[in-house]
């Protein structure tokens, strides 16, 4: 942490032994100090936080305990569990969810191939590799709806390239199970070069006299990369699982441009707006966003619970 | 970087090269589809062709005479550059504190911060709805700017303190030594250090800001503060049967040249922006 402080105080501590009480005393005076201007320094960060983050989600399991719909404002009182009831007996909350599981694995597992093959492209290509990582950030950083829109004119029959020489003319996004492909690709583009820079990264810590080394002993490409850089590798790679499966577990931007939830094809977020903002179902909607907040907790606790301290967040003071 | 057990040949050159272009081809090809679509006059505007057949600027000129989206583009602007400098700057102080300080509940605070940036919106969107209502913040810029810097300063605190992590601290003490003031110590050493990560992490919170579709959609109801991406979802062009496609179009590049221009000159510092507290974490 305060490499330079403790290095101080170790030094301060090292030089007057038999002043020890008084040291001691100045030393804690001096800690004081030091948190006191640590708490403050965090205090705006922290109020903000608490303020629009924590108190809201406070608040929200509150309203989802309430019959609240706001084109019946009279109506409104406390109801237990009988949102969570409704929520959880809805088939469209079932399909939604489902809709949700399939678009966050099969996009993420894409992802970490081809974000794997970016990565190793990124990171050892003889030449213009300046163009390359310019060019893959383009994705990361374009407005998710831009790119979708994007997408959603190339898969329009008559008015994009796609829709006529891969899809032969047939309006794919008014149906359910190539929507759901096109949204997941739509989502593939944008997120995998983020996954080959998390995965870079990692890259970057794989010794090269390893590789050398290994490849003088006869290993194959294919078994540097599996015996070598995947353990090296492993802290990064989890870290990028986690960060995209939460990221792509909340799906939204993609969804509302291409298909606006039509067919079955919404997403958790999707129904939750839907129910929210168009239904003006203050209890349902809330109740649905405590069960997203859950499901969340849920992934993120199994990731931490799999793969120990590798994950982020199970140590995350203790960097130095 | 020879690569492993062999000279740089110009077929490996080649080989990568191809490679190279692959990779440019799939970052571009949606963006310059858009871009296509842009300039594509009303008439060859579905015929499906990659490239426009006639060129055009009327869809410019279109979208910049309409208060809808200059009103857009305005609030955009303004709503995430007023969050970009806030979180920056409680940002920067916080990471500073977790970088070089010892004080009780730093852990809780980078725990409580991971989970925010890890949280899924949606579930903040509901409370949010309500309670902006009651406060009067509802369709107000504030009330985007707000759950803007939420999340976004978990992002700038994550960042900052990787960077400041790696900042050698000992120049301030020895320019102090030297007879420099706090003050000089603070201009001329360590804030010339700390700079570029500070810069770096303005970039990856506008990014962040300037993408958002969600809390816009939901937190706004009126052109008074909704941002570009929801208000192109709210394009129908000028009659119920003229196709906005060709508005859309134009709108979503216009929104698109800040983010190209900042991955063309900070490319680097992106890079290393988003690397950073990925690998130690």
């Amino acid at each position: 942490m305060s490499h330079a402080l403790n290095d101080e105080t170790a030094v301060a501590v090292a030089a007057k032994p038999k002043l020890s009480p008084k040291a001691k005393a100045a030393l804690s005076e001096g800690k004081k100090a030091e948190r006191r201007l640590g708490l403050l320094l965090c205090a705006p960060a922290i109020l903000i936080m608490a303020a629009v983050a924590g108190w809201p989600i406070i608040y929200s399991i509150w309203l989802s305990l309430q019959r609240y719909d706001l084109k019946f404002p009279d109506r409104t009182e406390f109801v237990g569990l009988d949102n969570y009831i409704t929520v959880l007996s809805n088939p469209y909350w079932w399909n939604a969810m489902w809709v949700t599981v399939l678009i966050t694995v099969v996009s993420v597992a894409i992802e970490l191939v081809l974000g794997m093959a970016l990565a190793l492209i990124m990171h050892r290509t003889l030449v213009g590799r300046g163009i390359v990582r310019t060019s893959t950030l383009i994705p990361y950083g374009i407005v998710t709806v831009v790119a979708a829109f994007s997408w959603r004119y190339a898969w329009t029959p008559g008015t994009g390239y796609l829709a006529e020489t891969v899809a032969g003319g047939d309006p794919v996004l008014t149906e359910k199970l190539p929507a759901i492909m096109v949204v997941t690709l739509a989502e593939i583009w944008k997120t995998t070069p983020f996954m080959a820079l998390l995965l870079m990264a990692g890259l970057a810590l794989v010794p090269e006299d390893l590789l050398k080394a290994a490849a003088m002993d006869g290993a194959t490409a294919w078994q540097r990369f599996t015996k070598v850089m995947v353990p090296v590798m492993k802290p990064a790679i989890l870290v990028a699982l986690l960060f995209r499966t939460l990221d792509a577990f909340r799906i939204f931007d993609n969804l509302f441009v291409l298909t606006a939830g039509s067919q079955g094809t919404s997403s958790v977020s999707m129904l939750t707006y839907n129910n929210l903002i168009k239904g003006l179902n203050l209890g349902i909607g809330s109740t649905m966003s405590v069960l997203i907040f859950i499901a969340v907790a849920i992934i993120a606790f199994v990731f931490v619970k799999l793969f120990g301290t590798a994950a982020p967040g199970s140590d995350g003071g203790g960097r130095r | 970087m020879a690569g492993i057990g062999g000279a740089v040949t110009t077929g490996r050159k080649a080989r990568w090269t191809v490679l190279n272009v692959l990779v440019v081809a799939y970052a571009l090809f949606p963006v310059l589809w858009i871009v296509s679509l842009s300039f594509k006059t009303k008439e060859t505007l579905g015929d499906g062709n990659f490239i426009p057949r006639a060129w055009t600027f009327d869809n410019y000129a279109a979208i910049f005479s309409t208060t809808e989206f200059v009103r857009a583009l305005v609030n955009s602007i303004g709503i995430a550059l007023i969050a970009t400098a806030v979180a920056v700057v409680f940002g920067t102080m916080a990471a500073y504190a977790i970088a070089r300080l010892d004080f009780p509940g730093k852990r809780l605070l980078v725990g409580v911060s991971l989970l925010i940036a890890m949280f899924p919106q949606i579930s903040l969107v509901s409370p949010l709805f309500e309670i902006e209502r009651g406060l009067g913040l509802f369709d107000t810029w504030l009330g985007l700017i707000l759950p803007y810097i939420t999340f976004a300063l978990p992002l700038a605190i994550y960042t900052l303190s990787a960077f400041f992590r790696e900042i050698p601290w000992e120049l301030e003490k020895a320019a102090k030594m030297d007879g420099a003031t706090p003050g000089q110590a603070f201009r001329r050493v360590i804030a010339p250090l700390a700079a570029p990560g500070v810069f770096t992490t303005a970039i990856l919170v506008f990014i962040f800001c300037w993408n958002d579709f969600l809390f816009a959609i939901s937190l706004t109801s009126t052109e008074s503060s909704r941002t570009v991406p929801v208000a192109l979802s709210f394009f129908t062009g000028g009659s119920q049967f003229e196709d906005p496609t060709g508005s859309i179009a134009a709108a979503a590049v216009v929104i698109t040249i800040p983010i190209i221009l900042f991955v063309l000159f900070f490319q680097r510092r992106i890079v290393a922006g988003l690397t950073s507290g990925a690998v130690k974490g």
